[in-house]
């Protein structure tokens, strides 16, 4: 799995300059799948201010691992939904809460995305995240 | 009195925010209808404030005290002064958010399910809310002016629909916080006082653009925010034709609004003090007295005029962007263009504007009915102050149309 967001990542990674990370970033989020209209419901979004984000958290039974989807109506924003969705899914409930978003974004030179300002849900997506990992474990 | 002719190179120097770059790129601040800059006067006022005067007001008789109480009370003067009514027909808050607070709960007791309250679809939600709540609590009914499809009023119509419904208050705004269409005030204030209605006046957006002469004007309450104003936040300014700011009911209650307490009940002071309790925010208000003389010492007209003709050098330069649509009035605005590219999300275009140094603002603007009668979930906006330049526009413009690029 950490295979699949290196792999994911190493555009944004080896970006040259912030324009060009921004169109990594917007690049990815078109990769994502579109989640149909009727799974976009007030049920499913992720509480941001700007950008909607639908999202889905489950684990699967029989590999008691991580199943995350999700949907964003912006192209940064599903970007960096694109880059979570790498990290986390497939992981095991464990490794899901020693996997620690933040230090990813810093590494990625995206920590801001994470800031309450933005507003745009990611902090809120990783929490949503965590929080059900946690629930699984206990 | 105005002294110093409008120079815009002299205006920069003052503001040390906008002399930084972000990303590398200077620094063009279009969100002024989020905060103003503040001069460097401000700043300094409220650093010796703390420095070398502080002390609290209207307790001690010890001299930094009676200095504060002075300086302090001397910007009340100064304000009104400013908006031409009286001193005592001013009452500090902590924002225009409060101020409007205070006037409808104020004015609660007042209502029942046989009045009316008018508002309309471009107010802020702070020019909603707190009447949706006195509508709840008291019964009377709450409804809104007709608006155009783009976002002006019809004035005529309007006026009608004031006459017909009879409200108890009118609440309006001076500019919309979202478009920056100016209201024309005047005649729906007319129309309001022919049939006795009160009218409230959300002046967050209009007081620096605007100066209204708010006795000419002729409204019954008008609130505004000093942090948009060049001054620091945390403070609000209402102003109450007299008769009706002292026969509104107490907002909150402590100290210093007291005349005599006893343990079961206490009169009060006149207002403006029975609005102000506890400790007020002192260098907040020394802070927006510095603002107010930074302004009194330039000329509102041209300030104004600068500002009209940025806004329509801005304006030209927007509208001839492929793909662009703006929703704000071009004429009739106090500097703000609300607009949006294609049907992209304005999040993506804020944030790639952020790259290179331009500050613009990207959401609803706490303006959901406006933006559900406008058929839109968000809008960028890039609000315009006295202390832009052409050359910001320019980079505005620019940089815009490098992030349309990137989203190819």
């Amino acid at each position: 799995m950490t295979n699949t967001f290196n792999k994911v990542t190493e555009s944004i990674k080896n970006a040259p300059a912030w324009q060009q990370k921004y169109r990594e970033i917007m690049l990815l989020g078109k990769t994502l799948p579109a989640l149909a209209d009727v799974l976009k419901t007030d049920d499913a979004l992720v509480s941001g201010c700007e950008s909607k984000v639908w999202m889905f958290v489950e684990f699967d039974l029989t590999e008691n691992t991580l199943v995350v989807i999700g949907d964003s109506d912006t192209r940064i924003v599903k970007g960096l939904l694109a880059i979570i969705l790498a990290l986390y899914n497939g992981l095991t409930p464990e490794q899901v809460v020693n996997k620690n978003a933040y230090e990813e974004f810093e590494k990625l030179g995206l920590i801001s995305h994470l800031s309450a300002s933005r507003g745009n849900g990611i902090k809120a997506m990783v929490e949503k995240i965590q929080t059900m990992a946690q629930h699984k474990l206990s | 009195m105005p002294t110093l002719k409008f120079d815009i190179n002299k205006i920069r120097k003052d503001f040390p925010t906008l002399n930084q770059t972000i990303n590398g790129c200077p620094l063009v601040y279009l969100d002024s209808a989020a905060t103003s800059q503040k001069p460097q006067s401000v700043i300094d006022t409220i650093t010796e404030f703390y420095t070398s005067q502080n002390a609290n007001v209207h307790r001690g008789r010890h001299t930094l005290s009676e200095q504060a109480t002075y300086s302090y009370e001397q910007v009340r003067d100064k304000t009104a002064r400013f908006f031409n009514v009286l001193s005592k027909e001013i009452v500090w808050t902590k924002g225009a958010t409060e101020a409007i607070n205070l006037v409808a709960n104020g004015l609660k007791k007042r209502l029942d399910k046989s009045h009316t309250i008018i508002i309309s679809p471009l107010e802020h939600h702070a020019n909603i809310v707190p009447w949706q709540l006195v509508s709840q609590q008291t019964g009377a009914k709450l409804v809104s002016l007709p608006l155009n499809n783009n976002g002006t009023l019809n004035i005529q119509q309007c006026c009608e629909f004031i006459k017909e419904t009879k409200p108890a208050l009118l609440a309006i705004t001076q500019a919309s916080n979202t478009l920056g269409n100016i209201t024309d005030l005047k005649p729906l204030i007319v129309a309001a006082k022919e049939v006795n209605s009160l009218v409230l006046v959300d002046g967050a957006q209009g007081a620096l653009h605007l100066k209204p002469d708010l006795r000419e004007l002729n409204c019954d309450f008008y609130v505004c925010s000093s942090h948009k104003m060049l001054g620091p936040t945390g403070l609000g300014v209402l102003y109450g034709q007299y008769e009706e700011l002292n026969t509104l009911d107490i907002y909150q209650s402590g100290g210093e609004m007291i005349d005599k307490v006893y343990l079961t009940h206490s009169t009060y002071r006149p207002a403006p003090a029975k609005f102000e309790t506890g400790t007020p925010n002192i260098s907040g208000v020394l802070g927006f007295g510095a603002a107010l003389d930074y302004l009194n010492e330039l000329d509102h007209v041209q300030i104004q005029q600068y500002e009209q003709e940025l806004f329509s050098y801005a304006a030209q330069k927007l509208v001839k962007v492929d793909g662009i649509t703006i929703f704000s009035n071009l004429s009739d605005n106090i500097g703000t263009l609300c607009f949006n590219f294609k049907d992209e999300h304005p999040y993506d275009l804020a944030t790639l504007l952020d790259g290179y140094g331009v500050a613009v603002r990207s959401g609803h603007h706490c303006t959901q009915p406006l933006m559900t009668h406008l058929g839109l979930n968000g809008t960028l906006r890039a609000s315009f102050s006295f202390y832009n330049t052409y050359k910001d526009v320019d980079i505005f413009i620019d940089s815009l149309k490098k992030c349309i690029a990137l989203l190819d």
